[in-house]
């Protein structure tokens, strides 16, 4: 399924920089795909499953992801970075299905001239990520699972989408 | 007709990932209503995206968009 999703994407000359993986993420190919000439630095953000959250000891975590909106939404996240912090290269995959503890969920990889904009824009992107792509994480422990972000609807949106307020954090 | 799609807990409620219904010239609000009583399923803080990307409550359905549903988002 994601092979032949990664070989559309290619047809269509899309950017491969950002992708929703149901295999296990390989750090340095991301980190590989911005290394460019101009940069002199390169930050590199590894989201993993913990095994407690508040005392709570999570068993594995399901990653579901509504895969097409979610790589454009990955892409456009980019391009934001692009804008603000000129110069900067991104890459950015997800990884969706069942995660152990202790494995990687998400790999974003920023490189930009100096490395103050490096460390920014990665930290920028990871928490868009958590805001506006729609991935969601099924938290599974021994005496049940719940969806991650909606019971306790600690986010909400009444306007019916993120607003600008929303999105700077 | 239209193709709504249901994620995460939404798709767990609904016991499905996808239905098909005709939606043509309702808004993004009125589809939620006409949703939440026909599945049972509470859309309140719930956002839609139209063709992939994110709508509003007063945007208009043409025949042929996709419509998703899209609980609060927890990635990363």
């Amino acid at each position: 399924m994601i092979q032949s999703l990664r070989q559309d994407r290619t047809e269509e000359g899309a950017n491969m920089n950002f992708e929703i993986s149901r295999e296990p993420l390989d750090t340095q190919s991301i980190i590989d795909k911005v290394v460019q000439r101009e940069a002199g630095a390169i930050t590199t953000f590894i989201g993993t499953v913990r095994e407690l959250t508040a005392g709570k000891k999570t068993l594995y975590l399901i990653y579901e992801a509504y895969e097409s909106m979610a790589v454009k939404k990955l892409e456009q996240i980019g391009r934001e970075i692009e804008e603000r912090w000129p110069g900067a290269k991104v890459a950015i995959s997800h990884r969706v299905g069942k995660l152990e503890i202790t494995d990687i969920a998400v790999v974003i990889a920023v490189s930009t001239p100096h490395r103050a904009d490096a460390y920014e824009a990665n930290r920028y992107a990871i928490e868009r990520i958590k805001e506006i792509v729609p991935i969601w994480k099924k938290e599974h422990w021994e005496d049940g699972e719940e969806w991650i972000g909606n019971q306790l609807e600690t986010v909400a949106y009444p306007k019916g989408k993120p607003e600008e307020s929303d999105l700077d954090e | 007709m239209n193709k709504v799609m249901f994620f995460a807990h939404l798709r767990d409620t609904v016991g499905e990932e996808s239905v098909s219904l005709d939606l043509t010239g309702k808004t993004v609000a009125e589809a939620k209503a006409i949703l939440s009583e026909q599945y049972g399923v509470n859309l309140d803080t719930v956002m839609a995206a139209v063709n992939e990307e994110f709508a509003g409550d007063e945007d208009v359905l043409s025949d042929g968009d996709v419509v998703a549903f899209i609980p609060p988002v927890s990635g990363g």
